[in-house]
C-alpha cells in the first residue's frame, strides 16, 4: 500500500535530525498561524500564488532561494565544522552515512535551489521591464516552472525527514548511484526532484527565448538591448540545449534503477563512463547559464553608478556569444583523470583556456567603465568590485585546472573545492546580491538599508577568503575532497581558519537577513518615488516603483542603447502626452499550482514505490493541463479608467518624499 | 571606506603570494618524490606565472581605478561620461590575454603529451607490473611478476618504473599518491594505466581521490619507495605470508571492509585480476575459464576495441587505444 514507506524513515533516532525537523515544523506552523490570524490566505493565493506577473514570479523565485540559502549553508558550516573536529583522528559528530548526505545536500541546494532561483528570478523581474514588455510571452508556463521548481525544492526537503537524501555527490555518478550501491532512495529524491525542477527550469528557458526575441519594444534592435537581457537570451539559449541532456541522462539512470536497464552499471554492458560525459555536457553550459547572468548584473551596476556609458558594448556582447557556444565543446575538463589520450585531454584543455579570452575581456570592459567614470560606492558596487577581485584569482585557478597535468595532481582536491567557490561564491552570490541590491526599489518600491548591505558585504568578502585560501593550501598540501574524517595535524590549522571563515560568512547572512526585517519597518524612509532612484540607464527606470502590473502604460519606442538615459538627455515628456489605450494582460491562473501539485504527489509516489498514487499524480497532472487547456478566459484588457487611475497614483507617489539619492540613504537606513 | 578598499587590496595578495610560494614538505605537491610529481610541480608554476602576468593588473586596476575614480565632492578626476569606446584598448585587452593564452596553449599541448600517465617514461628502466584494483573501501595490489598480493600496501624500487595497471571491482575510484604525481581513474571492466618513478627513498601516503561511499575516508595505502635490495626483501617477505589470494581468499576479501591494515599474500592465483575485470566487460559471462584466459592471451588476440568500454574512442580513434582496454591485450 505504502510501497517503500515505513515508519522506520522517519529519522526519529537522530537528535540534530529530530530539533531540525521539530524547528521547521514549528516554524512553518507559526507562519501558516500567523497568516490565518492575519486573514492573508486569500490575499496570498489571488496575489502572489497563482500570480502570473512575472515580477512577482521573479519575488518569489528570489525569496525561496535565500530561504534555501539558509538549508545550503547549514550544511556547509556541519561540513566545516565536522572536518575541523575530526581532524585529527576523531570521529567528528556526522558518520559519514550523515555526512555523505550533507555535501551532497549542499551541492545539490546550493547549485539548483539557490543559485539557479536567483539567477532566474533576476531575470523574471528585470528582463521583461527592460525590454519595454508587458510580461513574458507565456505568463501561465512561466508561473508553472515556478511551480515545478518548488516541488523539487519541497522534495529535497522532505528528505530531511523521511528517509534519507542521496550519499553520492551532487552530480550522483553511477555505479555508486545505482540500485547495487546506493539501494535506498536517496538518490531517488536527488532524481524526481532534479527531473520536476529541470522541466520547470526547461520551459523557463524556453520562455524566454520567446520573450526577448519577439517582445521587445519597437526600434529596441538586438544591438540596443541592455546587456543583461543579452547575457540572460544567452544563458537562456543554453538552458534550452543543454537541460534536455540532464533530462535525458537522468532519465537513463531512473530506468537503471527502477526497470534494472544497464545503461551505467558496471555489468552487462552498461558504461558510467557515458553518464560521466553526458552530465557534463549539461554541467559546464550550466555553470555558464548561472555565470553569465550576473555578469549582465555587473554591466549593469558598473555602468549605473559609474554613470557612464558601458565601455565596449560591442566587444561585450560578443564575447558573451562566443562563451555561449564555446561552453559546449570543454566538458571533458572536469575529467582528465579518466584515462583519455593526451591529444584528446589537450585539446579539452585548450578549448576551456580559450573560454577565458572573452571571459578576461569582460572584466577588462567593466575595468575601462569604471575609468573616468563617478563611482558611486553604493553596496551594489561594492558586491561587483569585490566579484571583479574573487573572480580574477578563481578564473586564474580555473584555467590552472584546465592545464591536464595540473589537473592530474589538483584533480578533486581541495583545490577544486576553492576553486569553484571562488567563481561560485565571488560570481555568481556576490551578482545576486548586486542585483537584489539594484533592482529591489523596483520591484517593491523601497530601497534595502545600505548600511546592513554593506556589513554584508564586509563580512561575506573576508569571510569568504578565510574560509577558501585554505583550501587552496590544502588541496596543495594534499587533501582531496568530501572527507568525512581525515587524520593529520598538519592540516588543522588550516582547517580551523576555514571555520571561522564559515562563521565570518554566516554573520554575513546574517546581516542581509537584518537588512531586509530592517528595509521593510523602515520602507517609508526608504521609498523609491521618482522610479529612477539610482539615475539608471536602461527602460525598467522610465517607470514607476514598484512598476504597476503592466509595468508601462505606453509601449516605450526605442532609439538608442541605454534609451532611457538618452530620453532624460531629451527631456522625455513627448510620450506622456498620448492618450491611454487598454491594456492587454494575462489572468491569475491556479493551474500552475495544480498541475506542480500533482507533479509532486507523483514524484513522491515514486520515490517511495507506492505505485497507485504515482499513477494518481500522473492522471492529475494531465487531466489538470487538459482542463486548463480548455480554458478560454486567460486574458483580459485594463480599461482606461483603470490605467489612468494607476498612472495618476504613480505621478502623486513622485511628488512624496522619500529617499532620492542613495547617499541620503546611507544616512537613513 | 578609503580604509576598507585598501584591505580589500591587501588582503588577496598576499595569501595568494604565500601560497605559491609554499615550500617544504608540509605541501607534498610542492615536494614531489619523483620526475612526474616534479613536472607537475614545475607546469602549474610556470602556468600560474604566466596567469599572474594578466591577473595581478586587473587586481590592482580594479583597486586602483575604484579608488580614483570614487565619487566625492571635489573629485578632481577626469569624468568621460559618454566615452564607451577605444580600438586602442580594445585591441589590447583582446591581444594580451590572446597571447598568454597562446602560450599557455602550447605549454598544455606539450606536457599533455609529455605527461601522458600511458606513455612509458624514458629512461625509467624496465617498468615493474603493478596490478591496481580499488576495493570497498581498500587498495588492492597484485605483482603478476612476483605472484604476490598486498592490501593497502605497495613498495616500488627507487629511480625505476612501475607500470600500474588499475582497474576497480566496486564504484570509480581515483588511484594517487601526492608525492609521485598524477592520478587516475579505476574503473570496473575497464583498465587505465599510469607510470611512475619514485626518485628518492621513503615513505609516501597514497589515497583514493574520488568519492567511493561509506568507507572512503580510509581508503588509503602507504607507498614505500625502497632500494632494489630493500624491495626485494620485501618481496621476500611477502612471499613468506601463508596467506593465499585463491578464489575463496579473494571472495573474502572482496567483502566491503574500512581502514584495513596492511595485509600480504604469498600466492595469487594466475590471471586473478583477469577474472576480476571479465564480468564486467562485455559478452564475457563469469564463466570464462583461466586456461581460456591463458589461451587467449598466448594468442596475443587482441579484443575488438570498438567493441568494448572505452571512453573516448569515438572521439579520437586511435588515439585511444592504450585507453582502458581489456585485460587480456595488457599483457602483451
Ligand atoms: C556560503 C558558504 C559556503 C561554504 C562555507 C561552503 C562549503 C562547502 C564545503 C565544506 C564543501 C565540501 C567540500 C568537500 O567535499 O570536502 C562544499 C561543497 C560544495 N559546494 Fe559549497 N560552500 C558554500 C557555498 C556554496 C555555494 C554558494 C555553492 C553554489 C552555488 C556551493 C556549491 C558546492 C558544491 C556543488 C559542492 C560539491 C558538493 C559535492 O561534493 O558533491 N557552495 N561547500
Ligand atoms: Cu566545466
Amino acid at each position: 500500500m505504502l510501497g517503500k514507506l515505513t515508519l522506520e524513515a522517519i529519522p526519529y533516532h537522530e537528535p540534530i535530525i529530530v530539533i531540525v525537523l521539530a524547528a521547521v515544523i514549528l516554524g512553518g506552523a507559526a507562519l501558516a498561524g500567523l497568516i490565518t490570524y492575519m486573514r492573508k490566505w486569500t490575499y496570498l493565493w489571488t496575489e502572489w500564488l497563482t500570480s502570473v506577473d512575472h515580477k512577482k514570479i521573479g519575488m518569489m523565485y528570489i525569496i525561496v532561494a535565500l530561504v534555501m540559502l539558509l538549508r545550503g549553508f547549514s550544511d556547509a558550516i556541519m561540513m566545516r565544522s565536522q572536518q575541523m573536529l575530526a581532524s585529527t583522528g576523531g570521529e567528528g559528530y556526522l558518520p559519514p552515512e550523515h555526512y555523505d548526505q550533507i555535501f551532497t545536500a549542499h551541492g545539490v541546494i546550493m547549485i539548483f535551489f539557490v543559485a539557479m532561483p536567483f539567477v532566474i528570478g533576476l531575470i523574471n523581474v528585470v528582463v521583461p521591464l527592460q525590454i519595454g514588455a508587458r510580461d513574458v510571452a507565456f505568463p501561465f508556463l512561466n508561473s508553472l516552472s515556478f511551480w515545478l521548481f518548488v516541488v523539487g525544492v519541497i522534495l529535497v526537503n522532505i528528505s530531511l525527514g523521511l528517509g534519507e537524501f542521496a550519499k553520492t555527490g551532487w552530480l550522483a555518478y553511477p555505479p555508486l548511484s545505482g540500485a547495487n550501491y546506493s539501494p535506498g532512495v536517496g538518490v531517488d529524491y536527488w532524481i524526481w526532484s532534479l527531473q520536476i525542477s529541470g522541466v520547470g527550469t526547461l520551459l523557463t528557458g524556453v520562455n524566454f527565448v520567446a520573450t526577448i526575441l519577439k517582445m521587445r519594444a519597437p526600434g529596441m534592435s538586438l544591438m540596443k538591448m541592455p546587456v543583461f537581457t543579452w547575457t540572460a537570451l544567452c544563458a537562456n539559449v543554453l538552458i534550452i540545449a543543454a537541460f534536455p541532456i540532464l533530462t535525458a541522462t537522468i532519465a537513463m539512470l531512473t530506468l537503471d534503477r527502477y526497470l534494472d536497464f544497464h545503461f551505467f552499471t558496471n555489468d552487462l554492458g552498461g558504461n558510467m563512463m557515458m553518464y560521466v560525459n553526458l552530465i557534463w555536457a549539461w554541467g559546464h553550459p550550466e555553470v555558464y547559464i548561472l555565470v553569465l547572468p550576473v555578469f549582465g548584473v555587473f554591466s549593469e551596476v558598473i555602468a549605473t553608478f559609474s554613470k557612464k556609458k558601458l565601455f565596449g558594448y560591442t566587444s561585450l556582447v560578443w564575447a558573451t556569444i562566443v562563451i555561449t557556444i564555446l561552453s559546449f565543446v570543454v566538458w571533458l575538463h572536469h575529467f582528465f583523470t579518466m584515462g583519455a589520450g593526451a591529444d584528446v585531454n589537450a585539446f579539452f584543455g585548450i578549448a576551456t583556456m580559450i573560454i577565458s579570452i572573452p571571459t578576461g575581456v569582460k572584466i577588462f570592459n567593466w575595468l575601462f567603465t569604471m575609468y573616468r567614470g563617478r563611482i558611486e560606492m553604493t553596496s551594489p558596487v561594492l558586491w561587483t568590485l569585490g566579484f571583479m577581485v574573487t573572480f580574477t584569482i578563481g578564473g586564474m585557478t580555473g584555467v590552472l585546472l584546465a592545464v591536464p597535468g595540473a589537473n592530474y595532481v589538483l584533480h578533486n582536491s581541495l583545490f577544486l573545492i576553492a576553486h569553484f567557490h571562488n567563481v561560485i561564491i565571488g560570481g555568481v552570490v556576490f551578482g545576486a546580491m548586486a542585483g537584489i541590491t539594484y533592482w529591489f526599489p523596483k520591484a517593491t518600491g523601497f530601497m534595502l538599508c545600505e548600511k546592513w548591505g554593506k556589513r554584508s558585504f564586509w563580512f561575506w568578502i573576508v569571510g569568504f577568503y578565510l574560509a577558501f585560501m585554505p583550501l587552496y593550501i590544502l588541496g596543495f598540501m594534499g587533501m582531496t575532497r568530501r572527507l568525512q574524517h581525515v587524520d593529520n595535524p598538519l592540516w588543522v590549522p588550516y582547517l580551523v581558519v576555514a571555520f571561522i571563515g564559515a562563521v565570518l560568512i554566516l554573520i554575513g547572512i546574517v546581516c542581509t537577513v537584518i537588512q531586509i526585517v530592517v528595509s521593510i519597518k523602515n520602507r517609508d524612509q526608504l521609498q523609491d518615488t521618482t522610479g529612477d532612484i539610482w539615475g539608471g540607464r536602461t527602460l525598467e527606470w522610465s517607470t514607476t516603483s514598484p512598476a504597476p502590473f503592466y509595468n508601462f502604460a505606453h509601449e516605450p519606442q526605442v532609439k538608442e542603447l541605454d534609451e532611457f538615459w538618452e530620453m532624460k538627455e531629451r527631456g522625455h515628456e513627448e510620450a506622456a502626452k498620448k492618450p491611454y489605450a487598454p491594456i492587454h494582460m494575462p489572468r491569475n491562473a491556479a493551474a500552475g499550482v495544480i498541475i506542480s501539485g500533482f507533479s509532486l504527489i507523483f514524484g513522491f509516489a515514486l520515490i517511495w514505490h507506492i505505485w497507485w498514487l504515482a499513477i494518481v499524480g500522473l492522471v492529475g497532472m494531465i487531466a489538470s493541463f487538459i482542463v486548463r487547456s480548455f480554458n478560454y478566459d486567460t486574458d483580459y484588457y485594463v480599461s482606461v479608467e483603470e490605467v489612468e487611475r494607476v498612472e495618476r497614483e504613480g505621478r502623486e507617489r513622485r511628488s512624496l518624499p522619500g529617499a532620492r539619492t542613495p547617499t541620503d540613504t546611507v544616512v537613513q537606513g | 571606506m578609503r580604509k576598507s578598499l585598501m584591505r580589500g587590496a591587501l588582503r588577496g595578495l598576499p595569501i595568494l603570494a604565500g601560497l605559491l610560494m609554499l615550500s617544504g614538505c608540509d605541501a607534498v605537491l610542492f615536494d614531489p618524490k619523483g620526475p612526474i610529481g616534479e613536472s607537475e610541480k614545475s607546469l602549474i608554476l610556470t602556468a600560474t606565472y604566466l596567469m599572474l602576468v594578466v591577473v595581478i593588473p586587473v587586481i590592482f586596476m580594479t583597486l586602483w581605478f575604484a579608488w580614483r575614480y570614487r565619487d566625492t565632492k571635489q573629485s578632481k578626476a577626469t569624468y568621460t561620461p559618454n566615452w564607451a569606446h577605444s580600438t586602442k584598448i580594445e585591441a589590447v585587452v583582446w591581444g594580451i590575454p590572446c597571447l598568454i593564452i597562446l602560450a599557455l596553449g602550447i605549454l598544455t599541448w606539450k606536457s599533455t603529451h609529455e605527461l601522458d600517465p600511458r606513455a612509458e617514461i624514458v629512461d625509467g628502466g624496465e617498468p615493474i607490473e603493478v596490478q591496481v584494483i580499488a576495493m570497498d573501501w581498500k587498495w588492492l595490489f597484485i605483482y603478476p611478476e612476483q605472484g604476490i598480493a598486498t592490501v593497502n600496501e605497495l613498495a616500488m624500487p627507487v629511480d625505476r618504473q612501475v607500470r600500474f595497471h588499475i582497474t576497480s571491482e566496486t564504484v570509480m575510484n581515483s588511484f594517487f599518491i601526492p608525492r609521485l604525481g598524477s592520478q587516475i581513474y579505476a574503473m570496473a571492466g575497464m583498465e587505465n594505466r599510469l607510470h611512475l618513478i619514485g626518485s628518492e627513498v621513503g615513505t609516501y601516503d597514497g589515497i583514493s581521490a574520488s568519492y567511493s561511499g561509506a568507507g572512503f575516508a580510509d581508503m588509503h595505502f602507504k607507498t614505500h619507495v625502497m632500494s632494489e635490495g630493500d624491495f626485494d626483501a620485501w618481496i621476500e617477505k611477502a612471499r613468506g605470508s601463508s596467506k593465499v589470494l585463491d578464489d575463496a581468499g579473494y571472495t573474502a576479501l572482496n567483502e566491503p571492509s574500512e581502514n584495513v591494515a596492511p595485509t600480504f599474500y604469498g600466492q595469487v592465483k594466475p590471471h586473478l585480476y583477469q577474472q576480476i575485470m571479465a564480468p564486467y566487460m562485455d559478452g564475457m559471462e563469469l564463466g570464462m575459464s583461466d586456461k581460456q584466459m591463458g589461451d587467449m592471451k598466448m594468442s596475443g588476440k587482441k579484443m575488438d576495441h570498438s567493441a568494448h568500454k572505452m571512453s573516448g574512442d569515438e572521439m579520437s580513434g586511435d588515439d585511444m587505444s592504450g585507453h582502458a582496454e581489456p585485460a587480456m591485450a595488457t599483457e602483451e
